[in-house]
């Protein structure tokens, strides 16, 4: 009978204590999100997105920095996605077998878990040692090397999940391999796909590290991509870690901008993948 | 789990290949094929070129360290830009504190996150609440960062330290790791972040891998009277034992290899003078973070290149292990979409 306590008790305590560990994992969340809130709402105004990072003391908005963000992310985008979106049709339609499958399968989940400060230097060696400068279009490569693998390994989960009936039916109508991928399984997989490059873009959006070597940052107003580009995570770095309280003000307001874009972008894609499930 | 029918796939497409080429749209579509399939196969190779790439990068422009310092740039921690004397035990040693500190909060936490969610929580609360760990997984590490440094620091060192160093610091042994001012900042802080950071990932694993244990198994367990706990323990976990250990894994590579929120609330110092949890420190990726874009071209930048090897060294080795693990429970990563 005292046994039978003994492992009731223990079975209570493990069970109370998995409910705390659930309530610890939540609480952060919260934690953070309503310090976000409430600490970036605060720097929040029209300014913010009409005038440049300013110098220590002075009025100022972060709108290079946001400009620069959304072209090095939406070129980064335009060049990894189809790159991703090819090698994932490889691994899912092509190398289920064979060495160059299976090893692409393993590289690519390595570079996808892979230090992001780790793509920056190797961008630093190759373009900016090289071309003699920071510069825009490093950032972008740095990017797109983050972008890939996301897209990759998407595209190929959701290329498995199609039935191989579909495929099958347009054989036996005597299509070519390249025109069932494309018209049929790339179609029945379109969601899936769509949920990984955007899962990516949320992935890059926040990106600081492969940026910090490779695009640095401007103080000024650029659209030159050969030249250092302002971009909203090294500029909350560069103010966050500043002593000036209006930098750290506008820093608050640009992590409340960019927690914000990638939480959105994450419900988004999530949503798109069940209603394609569906 | 389709390769038989791959099989078939293969044949078909055969059968189509053998079709005498007397209508020209088959031989249109037959080249397409060939050109398609080498494109798509190019790019796979691209990607593994990539990763070459990214190694013997790193590898050449460390070389002017590499041969000066040879393996003592490993144990010797004078790290002097001026008089060009470089030694990286500091930031490793920093890079591996933090990360097992991460370990220890993270994983009995990810594994009561994932009993709850496959064992205790009501079917409705399951989506939004593995929603919610999977967004703690989203948030950028920036962000982290921030945080730590200006709200979670100050409040750690004023409200968490003095408690440890109270009760831990007190006792022999483990009593040196929590002594020391209670700056908030450091390496304990850094690990603490880390920790919140991996959760998510190593949760989500384990969750799938508990996930895939036989019904029946579980059912035969309770069957004989075990309570949840015991089949948890004594069933589920030897069961899913490889797979938990790759997702540790996965989480470890992710600690070694954050920068942003370490960088934040390590305390960037290249001292090491005690074994306390508290003081201030340095990590592989915090010394990239703060000096590379300011380093000298010549032996200064082929050191922090070497820093930057290292690090992808060991995370290739943990995440190629882990992937191995996890290979053998037939589960993929444990990414929200998978």
């Amino acid at each position: 009978m005292d046994i039978v306590k003994r492992r009731r008790l223990v079975n209570r305590l493990a069970l109370f204590l998995s409910v705390c560990a659930m309530a610890f994992g939540v609480l952060w969340l919260v934690w953070i999100l309503f310090d976000v809130l409430r600490l970036g709402v605060g720097g929040l105004s029209l300014s913010l997105f009409t005038k440049m990072t300013p110098p220590p003391g002075e009025d100022g908005g972060l709108l290079n920095a946001i400009v620069g963000s959304f072209m090095m992310c939406g070129l980064a985008m335009l060049i990894g996605t189809p790159i991703g979106v090819l090698a994932g049709i490889y691994l899912g339609e092509y190398g289920q077998r064979g060495w160059l499958g299976s090893t692409t399968r393993l590289i690519n989940d390595i570079l996808l878990s892979a230090p992001s400060i780790v793509l920056g230097l190797f961008v630093y060696a190759v373009v900016v040692a090289r071309t003699g400068g920071f510069s825009g279009y490093a950032g972008v490569i740095a990017l797109t090397l983050i972008v890939v693998p996301v897209v990759v390994r998407t595209t190929e989960n959701m290329l498995i999940l199609v039935p191989n009936g579909m495929r099958e039916a347009a054989y036996a109508l005597g299509a070519p391999k390249y025109h069932v991928i494309l018209s049929v399984t790339l179609r029945a997989a379109r969601s899936g796909v769509m949920t990984g490059v955007l899962l990516a873009l949320a992935r890059i959006a926040g990106e600081t590290a492969p940026l910090l070597f490779t695009a640095l940052s401007n103080q000024f107003w650029s659209m030159d991509l050969g030249k250092p580009m302002a971009n909203l995570p090294v500029t909350i770095f560069k103010f966050a870690m500043s002593p000036f309280e209006d930098w750290q003000k506008l820093a608050w307001a640009g992590v409340f901008l960019i927690t914000l874009g990638v939480l959105l972008i994450n419900i988004i894609a999530r949503v798109m993948l069940r209603e394609g499930r569906r | 789990m389709n390769l038989q029918v791959t099989g078939e796939r293969v044949e078909l497409s055969a059968m189509n290949n053998a079709q005498p080429d007397t209508a020209v749209p088959v031989r249109r579509g037959q080249i397409r094929d060939v050109v398609f399939y080498n494109i798509v196969r190019g790019i796979a190779l691209l990607t593994l070129l990539i990763l070459l790439g990214i190694i013997a990068s790193l590898i050449v422009s460390s070389w002017p360290s590499i041969q000066k310092f040879g393996f003592s740039f490993i144990w010797t921690s004078d790290w002097n830009p001026p008089a060009e004397k470089f030694g990286a035990l500091i930031p490793i040693y920093g890079t591996l504190v933090t990360s097992v500190i991460a370990l220890f909060i993270a994983v009995p936490v990810s594994f009561g996150i994932a009993l709850f969610l496959t064992e205790l929580s009501p079917a409705w609360l399951r989506r939004p609440l593995g929603t919610a760990i999977e967004l703690l997984a989203a948030i950028p590490s920036i962000v982290y960062g921030m945080w730590g440094l200006l709200v979670f620091a100050p409040l750690f060192g004023q409200y968490v330290q003095p408690v440890l160093a109270e009760t831990l610091g007190k006792m022999p042994l483990i009593g040196a790791l929590f002594e020391g001012a209670p700056l908030g900042i450091g390496l304990l802080a850094a690990g603490v972040i880390l920790a919140i950071m991996i959760i998510p990932f190593i949760a989500a694993v384990m969750r799938d891998v508990f996930e895939v244990t036989p019904p029946m198994l579980k059912e035969s367990a309770y069957g004989v009277g075990a309570t949840t706990w015991e089949v948890m323990w004594n069933v589920v976990l030897p069961y899913t034992k490889v797979g938990v250990v790759g997702g540790i894994m996965l989480g470890l590579g992710r600690a070694l290899g954050e920068t942003m929120a370490v960088t934040f609330v390590i305390g960037n110092t290249n001292l090491l003078d005690n074994v306390s949890l508290f003081s201030p420190g340095n990590s592989i990726t915090s010394a990239l973070a703060n000096e590379f874009s300011e380093a000298d071209p010549g032996l200064h930048t082929a050191a922090l290149m070497e820093l930057g090897l290292i690090l992808f060294m060991i995370t290739f080795l943990v995440l190629a292990f882990s992937k191995w693990l996890l290979a053998r429970m037939k589960i993929n990563e444990g990414s929200p979409v998978a």
